[in-house]
């Protein structure tokens, strides 16, 4: 068993923030564990610009954003960073199970900080009745896809839910010569940002459809095309409303869901709604000495507020260690 | 002279038990399937449950061989390190007729040979299984019913009856049947050339009467009946701890709630005729009803826990398994129509299969050495951190999670595909990989790598369940 003061479990955004503020509010002894190659979490799939506006007061993409907190916690000396380190169990007395390759470690934090992000809601989530041949992708993967990987996930273009990343993605594949035909949202108006709507629909006469759903999805081997209806207050079809759209490629962008499944198997009192944990004060859980920050504490739509969110929680868990 | 002594048509569960029967003898035996891989057929998409025999009738073909089959598939599982659960069923009733309905089942299963059956009351029913509806006054307990995972079961079949000898073909698709005159055989014409061969078993699910039709028996059809059924999210692995039966109707065994062999609650199938054998399409009145029948019985279950559905297709010839020698087509063996309860009756079927080719004049001789055994493959998912630790010590590769929400390491991934996975799906059906809450979202890029990387394919021609399939249309460089 390994012991730590305190452990940051996530290296996105939000894990770097905290481990900064922690390191700045005195606690020199932190570990934190990333289970991918590199730091960034989901900024590394951000290519885009948009990032940083309120935090640095600059325009930086998603990778910029990052690359600041990277070069600022690789030198703080008492702060160990071990990539490819996949946490897979929490117990209630904050005992850490990590997967790495050729490693099964066991760690004890005195206090945790959770930084762990979001996934993406599913196909099934949204309850989308059909077939599921292969061309269905969360907004998320086929960004990933293009960005990272450099392949195009498909030509003709149907996007589920105008979610931020729906947006931008619907842009991305039509800068890669792709067809967007529709946005389909189901709620009368979008969870999307403004700037979203107008730079990368408006801008490429993209249509979105509001109080639409797409209620059935077509196609055996891959996606051949989806039926569309209008619904009504209830969220139910209206009949007669109902239209085809040919397409190879089904996108969703339904939401983000927090990723909690560690503090919950750790007993953490969660709020089964929203995939949060319950809390007194913010980013502290019902169990004192872990703290949640970033998007698994709430999903918020800019990146500055996750640093912001992410500093306090840092402080907070510095404070806690002091006291005990 | 034929090169072949059987050639089995179909890899699903049904033709990989035959296949490995039949590796016990000094045969020569080819197994065709027209899919990328195999347990691609009604074998992926079913509930899992290996049945007791409660629901058939004492006089059917399918009860005997499902009660059979449950005592046979112990054994099986053990010899090919399957997990198999035996978690018991409750056949579950509301009220005093129900009741009488129950002691009626366990008496007609009773004839059958169903064993340790047993009519429980609320009292037991509180103690066992807290979270059913408080509104069920008596269930009908049977110990035997158990699970397994049906496609691992298909494939450590598969890779059993090739380690003593049989061989496989898959993308092999059976396009015509050509009798070669009495007792020479036929030649099995495919998709990958001509299969001369002495005896075909017919074993091809949802299309055997088009497989039998080739060779000119026309005495059946196949209609396929969907399931469709919603997967929950691991979980609530312990929102009950048996399998939960309404009582059976004429044409179903209902809506159940399920436990899977990795732990992953499950409800439903439905149950309805249609007319397209490709039709997998899943419903919002599907839903619908599988939800308000499994609350019903387990009101704790949620429409949020559901992480994923399928549909299935029951291939019923009738009402009862057709398998049986063709008399007007010498050496043609039909195994058709084998609906629920097929996957348990897959062994006990197998045996049958056998003694039919002896009566059909097979000469069966034992082999010096049958390769019984085979070594349980390792999940992550299902072993304790002690044994983690030792795997992890042995192979690296163990301590690297490839998918994060089943637990699914690299070593894992590379071994399914050094088995024999060529499609994600395959690596999904092997692993589990893929098959958690966020559905591939993390690691479907790391899986078209590892696949690309090991068997030399660009990612682009990655498929989900072979051609036709690609996850990707193309790098962006090369349009
Ligand atoms: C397409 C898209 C567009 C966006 N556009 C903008 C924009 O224009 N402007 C803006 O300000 N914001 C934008 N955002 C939002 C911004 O990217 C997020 O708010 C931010 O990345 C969230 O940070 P996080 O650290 O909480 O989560 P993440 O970035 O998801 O980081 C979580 C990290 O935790 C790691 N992790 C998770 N579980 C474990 C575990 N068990 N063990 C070890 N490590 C684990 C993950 O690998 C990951 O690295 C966008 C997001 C997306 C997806
Ligand atoms: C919803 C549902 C739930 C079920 N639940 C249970 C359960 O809990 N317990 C239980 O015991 N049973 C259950 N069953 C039944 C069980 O799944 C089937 O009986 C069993 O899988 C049938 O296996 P098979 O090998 O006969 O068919 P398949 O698995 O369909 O195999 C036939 C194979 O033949 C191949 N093929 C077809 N045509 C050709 C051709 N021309 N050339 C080459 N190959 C060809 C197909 O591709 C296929 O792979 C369920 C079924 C369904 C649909």
């Amino acid at each position: 068993m390994i012991d730590r003061e305190l452990v940051i479990i996530g290296g996105g955004p939000a894990g770097m923030a905290a481990a900064v503020a922690a390191h700045e509010s005195g606690v020199k002894n932190i570990l934190l564990l990333e289970r991918d190659q590199y730091l960034g979490g989901i900024l590394n799939q951000c290519i885009h610009t948009g990032f940083g506006l309120h935090y640095f007061k600059e325009v930086l993409t998603g990778p910029e954003y990052a690359d600041r907190f990277i070069k600022k916690i690789r030198f703080l000396k008492g702060l160990d960073i071990s990539l490819q380190s996949f946490v897979t169990r929490l117990t209630r007395d904050n005992v850490l199970t990590v997967f790495k390759p050729g490693k099964f470690l066991e760690i004890k934090a005195r206090a945790l900080i959770m930084a762990t992000g979001c996934r993406e809601r599913t196909r099934e989530m949204v309850h989308t009745a059909g077939t599921r041949p292969s061309g269905i992708f969360s907004a998320g993967l086929a960004q990933k896809l293009i960005n990272i990987e450099g392949l195009l996930p498909g030509k003709k273009v149907v996007v589920i839910g105008s979610g931020d990343i729906g947006l931008i993605m619907a842009r991305r594949f039509t800068l890669e010569g792709a067809q967007v035909k529709a946005v389909i949202e189901i709620q009368k108006e979008t969870k999307g940002l403004t700037r979203n709507v107008v730079q990368c629909l408006e801008d490429f006469d993209i249509p979105l459809y509001f109080s639409h759903k797409v209620s059935r999805i077509y196609g055996v081997n891959r996606v051949q095309g989806v039926d569309v209806e209008k619904v009504g207050g209830n969220f139910k079809a209206l009949p007669g409303s109902r239209f085809y759209i040919d397409c190879d490629t089904i996108l969703i962008s339904a939401g983000l869901i927090p990723e909690n499944e560690l503090i919950e198997m750790a007993g953490v009192v969660m709020n089964k709604e929203t995939n949060t944990p319950v809390s007194e004060k913010l980013n502290t859980t019902s169990i004192p000495g872990i703290f949640v920050c970033g998007n698994s504490y709430q999903v918020y739509d800019v990146v500055d507020s996750v640093t912001r969110d992410s500093e306090r929680a840092g402080q907070q868990a510095a404070e806690y260690l002091k006291r005990l | 002279m034929n090169k072949y002594d059987i050639v089995i048509i179909g890899g699903g569960v049904t033709g990989t038990a035959i296949a490995r029967e039949l590796s016990r003898y000094r045969l020569k035996i080819a197994l065709l399937e027209k899919e990328a891989e195999l347990a691609f057929g009604v074998s992926k998409s079913n509930s899992g449950i290996i049945h007791p025999g409660t629901q058939n009738h004492p006089q059917s073909l399918k009860g005997k061989l499902c009660v059979e089959g449950n005592a046979l598939m112990r054994e099986v599982a053990a010899e090919l390190g399957v997990d198999f659960k035996e978690v018991g069923e409750l056949i579950v009733g509301f009220d005093n007729e129900d009741a009488a309905r129950l002691n009626g089942l366990k008496k007609q299963a009773e004839e059958l040979g169903v064993p340790g059956l047993e009519i429980v009351g609320r009292a037991w029913l509180e103690k066992n299984e807290p979270n059913l509806s408080p509104e069920v006054v008596a269930a009908l307990y049977a110990p035997t019913a158990g699970v397994i995972s049906p496609y691992r079961l298909v494939y450590d079949l598969s890779e059993n009856a090739a380690r003593n000898g049989v061989e496989i073909f898959t993308q092999c698709a059976v396009t015509d049947i050509e009798a070669q005159g009495e007792e020479d055989g036929f030649k099995v014409h495919t998709s990958r050339g001509e299969f001369p061969v002495r005896y075909v078993v017919n074993a091809a699910g949802l299309f055997a009467d088009d497989i039998s039709k080739m060779a000119g028996i026309n005495n059946f059809t196949i209609t396929p009946r969907k399931g469709e059924e919603f997967l929950l999210d691991k979980k609530r692995e312990y929102i009950t701890r048996h399998l939960i039966f309404p009582l059976p109707t004429r044409k179903s065994k209902g809506v159940l709630v399920i436990q899977t062999s990795d732990g992953n609650p499950m409800i439903g199938p439905t149950a309805r005729e249609i007319d397209d054998k490709e039709d997998l399409s899943t419903s919002d009145e599907g839903l619908k009803e599988v939800l308000s029948s499994a609350r019903r019985m387990v009101p704790a279950i949620n429409d949020r826990d559901i992480i994923a559905y399928f549909a299935g297709l029951r291939p019923s010839a009738g009402d009862d398994f057709i398998i049986r020698h063709e008399d007007r087509a010498p050496g043609f063996i039909n195994v058709a129509g084998i609906q629920s309860p097929g996957l348990t009756a897959a062994p006990a079927i197998a045996l049958m299969v056998v003694d039919i080719l002896k009566d059909n004049g097979l000469k069966l001789k034992k082999k010096l050495f049958f390769h019984r055994h085979r070594d349980k493959t390792p999940h992550i998912f299902a072993v304790t951190p002690e044994e983690t630790k030792k795997l992890i010590k042995k192979d690296a590769r163990y301590g690297e999670i490839i998918c994060r929400c089943e637990m699914v390491s690299r070593k894992e991934v590379e071994e399914a595909i050094d088995r024999g996975a060529v499609t994600l799906d395959g690596i999904k059906f092997r692993t589990r990989a893929q098959a958690g809450r966020c559905h591939g979202g993390f690691c479907t890029t790391r899986l078209m790598k590892i696949l690309s990387d090991k068997t030399g394919q660009p990612l682009k021609y990655i498929t989900k369940r072979g051609k036709g399939s690609e996850i990707v249309i193309g790098g962006r460089a090369d349009d």
